[in-house]
C-alpha cells in the first residue's frame, strides 16, 4: 500500500481550524503531549507498517533547517 | 501618481435656506458602497440622496480586488464593462515560502461567463465611474456634507449635517450608513463591533513602476528579503503596483511610515529603486461586525457593518453583497410593495454573508500570522510540507478569495445542478447574442427551461437550452422552472411548477426564511 499525499480532506480550513481549536487553552507541554497521543492514536487507525514507514519520512524533513 | 484627483463641486445644498422635505432615503458615505446603492435604488424608481463628508474620491487604491460576482453587480449597475476594460484581469495566484514557490492556483476561467473571476482595478476608479453613472440617474450627491448627529423617531430618522456654509437638518424614511469601517454614524448610535481583534500590523504602498510583471497574485510567507513577515503584491492598471508587507504588532507606525525606509523596504521586494511611492498607509485590522444591520430607520451596509482582513479581497465585494441584497428590498418597501420585514431577511442574509467572510478572513488571518507556541507549529509544517507533498498546498492559507455566499433558505428545490440551488446566484450563461447575468435581475424573473411557461404575472425569460445552460441549469434533467430574484439569486426552483407555486415562492421570497 501506497501513503496517500494527496489531498484526502474534504475541507482542509475547516479541520485546520478544528486541530487548532483542539488546542485551545493548553499548555506548551501539554499541547506537546497532545499531539505525540495524536500521532499514535492515528498510526494506530493506518496500521499498515509500509505506510507508516513513508510517512516517518515524510515528516522527517532534511530540506530546511530545523528550528 | 498618475491618478488626477479632481475635486468635486461643495452646491449649497436647500436644507441651508429652508426646510427639506422629508427624503426617502439617506445615505451617509459617497464610497463604492453608497454609490453603487443609491444607483441600485434608482434604478428601481427610488431616488436617493447621498451625503460624503469629502470632495474626492478615495485617496489610495485601497479595495482593489473585484471579484466576479462584484463585476456582475456593477455590470447591472452599467459600470462593469468599463471597469473590466480599464481593470488587469488575473487569475494566477502563487504562494512562496521564503524564495520556493510552494504551491499556485489557476482560478480557470470556465467559458461561458460574461465575467472574469478578478479585476484589480484601483478603488478611485470604481468611485469615479459610480459616480457618473449616479450623476447621470440623477442621485443628489452633495460634497463637503457631514452628518454630525443622528437621531431615531418612530418612523424616521433626523440628521444634522455640517456644510462649509454652515448646519442644517434633514429627515429621512429611511438612512443607510455606507461610512466606512470608522463609521461615525455607528458611533453616534453607540454600536459596539463584536468579533475578534488581530495584533499585526501591516504596511500598505502603491508603487509606479515601469515595465511588465505578470497579471498575478504573489504571496510570500517569511521571504528572504522580509525576514520572517509576509509579503503580497498586486498588479493595478496605470504601470501601479500594490505592496502588503506584514511589520509585526512591535512596529511603530510613525517610523514605519518615513518613505526613505518605505522605499528601502519595497526595493527589496521588487530588487530594484526604480519605481515612485504613491499613497502609503499603514493599518492593523479586526475580524468584527455588528450584531444587526438593521436599526429602526437607520441600516448599515459594508465596512460600517462589518470588517475583515484585507487577505481575501471581501471587503468591497462584501459591500457589494450588501447592496446586492438590500436595494431591491429597501425600493420596493419605500414603494409600498414590501412589508417593513423584508428588511429582515436583508439583516439575516447579510449577516450571514459577513460571517462567513469574517471565518474566511480570521483563519487565513490566523495561518499568516500565527500566535507563538501551536499555531506557529503547525503553520511552519503545513509551509514546510507544502513544497513537497500534495495534500499540505490546499491547507497553505494566504487569504480565500471572495466568492458570493449561497445563502441557506427556506425554499422549493428539486434534484437540478448544486451551483444553482436556491440561495446561490444564478450562474450566468451565453443566451443568444447576451448573458444570462443582463437577462435575470431588477425584478422577479420566471426562468424556464424545456417546457412551457404557465401563466403567471412575472417576467418570463425562456431561453434556448444550449450545452453550457443544461449542465448548469438542468443536469439529467429535461425540463426545469427556476424562480429569480431581483439580486439574481435563485429563490426556488421545481421541475415543474403551477402558477400558485410561483406566487407563493414569490411571497416567501419577500420573507426571505433562512435555515436555522
Amino acid at each position: 500500500m501506497q501513503l496517500n499525499t494527496n489531498t484526502n480532506i474534504k475541507d482542509s480550513d475547516d479541520f485546520y481550524a478544528r486541530l487548532l481549536s483542539a488546542h485551545h487553552g493548553l499548555s506548551a507541554a501539554q499541547s506537546h503531549a497532545f499531539n505525540a497521543r495524536l500521532v499514535l492514536v492515528l498510526a494506530n487507525h493506518i496500521g499498515d507498517a509500509e505506510v507508516l514507514e513513508m510517512a516517518l519520512l515524510v515528516a522527517r524533513d532534511t530540506s530546511v533547517d530545523q528550528t | 501618481m498618475s491618478y488626477d484627483y479632481k475635486p468635486f463641486e461643495f452646491v449649497p445644498p436647500p436644507g441651508l435656506t429652508a426646510t427639506e422635505p422629508r427624503h426617502n432615503v439617506i445615505i451617509i458615505g459617497a464610497g463604492p458602497v453608497g454609490l453603487a446603492l443609491a444607483i441600485e435604488l434608482a434604478l428601481h424608481g427610488v431616488q436617493s440622496t447621498i451625503l460624503d463628508d469629502n470632495n474626492v474620491v478615495s485617496v489610495g487604491s485601497r479595495a482593489i480586488c473585484w471579484s466576479k460576482r462584484s463585476l456582475e453587480i456593477l455590470d447591472r449597475l452599467g459600470v462593469g464593462e468599463r471597469s473590466v476594460t480599464k481593470g488587469v484581469t488575473w487569475q494566477v495566484g502563487r504562494t512562496f515560502h521564503r524564495n520556493e514557490e510552494v504551491f499556485n492556483f489557476d482560478l480557470l476561467p470556465e467559458a461561458g461567463h460574461k465575467m472574469p473571476a478578478f479585476v484589480n482595478l484601483q478603488q478611485y476608479y470604481v468611485e469615479e465611474y459610480l459616480i457618473s453613472r449616479a450623476q447621470e440617474l440623477g442621485v443628489d450627491l452633495r460634497w463637503k456634507n457631514r452628518v454630525i448627529s443622528v437621531s431615531q423617531h418612530h418612523d424616521f430618522a433626523t440628521l444634522t449635517v455640517e456644510t462649509p456654509e454652515g448646519s442644517y437638518d434633514l429627515a429621512a424614511d429611511w438612512v443607510v450608513a455606507c461610512d466606512g469601517a470608522r463609521s461615525p454614524t455607528r458611533a453616534m448610535l453607540g454600536l459596539d463591533f463584536e468579533g475578534e481583534l488581530f495584533e499585526e500590523r501591516f504596511l500598505i504602498a502603491d508603487i509606479e513602476m515601469p515595465g511588465d510583471l505578470a497579471a498575478e497574485r504573489w504571496f510570500w510567507f517569511e521571504p528572504n528579503f522580509h525576514s520572517g513577515q509576509s509579503a503580497l503584491l498586486h498588479k493595478q492598471p496605470d504601470n501601479i503596483y500594490r505592496i502588503d508587507l506584514q511589520l509585526g504588532w512591535d512596529a511603530d507606525p510613525e517610523v514605519e511610515k518615513n518613505p526613505e525606509l518605505v522605499v528601502q523596504r519595497l526595493a527589496k521586494v521588487v530588487g530594484h529603486s526604480d519605481f515612485s511611492l504613491g499613497w502609503v498607509s499603514i493599518y492593523t485590522f479586526q475580524c468584527r461586525r455588528l450584531r444587526s444591520f438593521v436599526h429602526n430607520r437607520i441600516l448599515f451596509a459594508g465596512d460600517s457593518a462589518h470588517v475583515v482582513s484585507p487577505f481575501g479581497a471581501r471587503g468591497g465585494n462584501g459591500g457589494l453583497g450588501d447592496v446586492d441584497a438590500l436595494g431591491w428590498r429597501l425600493a420596493a418597501v419605500v414603494k409600498g410593495l414590501a412589508p417593513r420585514n423584508a428588511l429582515t431577511a436583508y439583516d439575516h442574509e447579510r449577516v450571514f454573508g459577513a460571517d462567513e467572510d469574517l471565518l474566511n478572513s480570521s483563519r487565513s488571518t490566523r495561518f499568516m500570522s500565527p500566535a507563538d507556541g501551536v499555531e506557529r507549529l503547525f503553520r511552519d509544517a503545513v509551509l514546510n510540507l507544502a513544497g513537497r507533498v500534495d495534500f499540505a498546498k490546499p491547507m497553505v492559507n494566504s487569504g480565500r478569495l471572495s466568492k458570493p455566499c449561497v445563502y441557506p433558505l427556506v425554499a422549493p428545490d428539486a434534484d437540478l445542478p448544486a451551483d444553482a440551488r436556491p440561495g446561490a446566484v444564478a450562474p450566468d450563461a451565453p443566451i443568444g447574442e447576451g448573458w444570462m447575468t443582463e437577462a435575470l435581475g431588477g425584478d422577479f424573473v420566471l426562468l424556464v427551461l424545456g417546457c412551457e411557461p404557465p401563466n403567471v404575472l412575472v417576467r418570463v425569460v425562456v431561453p434556448d437550452v444550449t450545452e453550457i445552460i443544461r449542465s448548469r441549469y438542468l443536469g439529467d434533467q429535461t425540463q426545469a422552472m427556476y424562480l429569480i430574484r431581483p439580486d439574481q439569486v435563485v429563490a426556488a426552483r421545481w421541475i415543474s411548477a403551477s402558477a400558485p407555486d410561483i406566487e407563493d415562492a414569490i411571497q416567501a421570497a419577500w420573507d426571505g426564511q433562512l435555515c436555522n
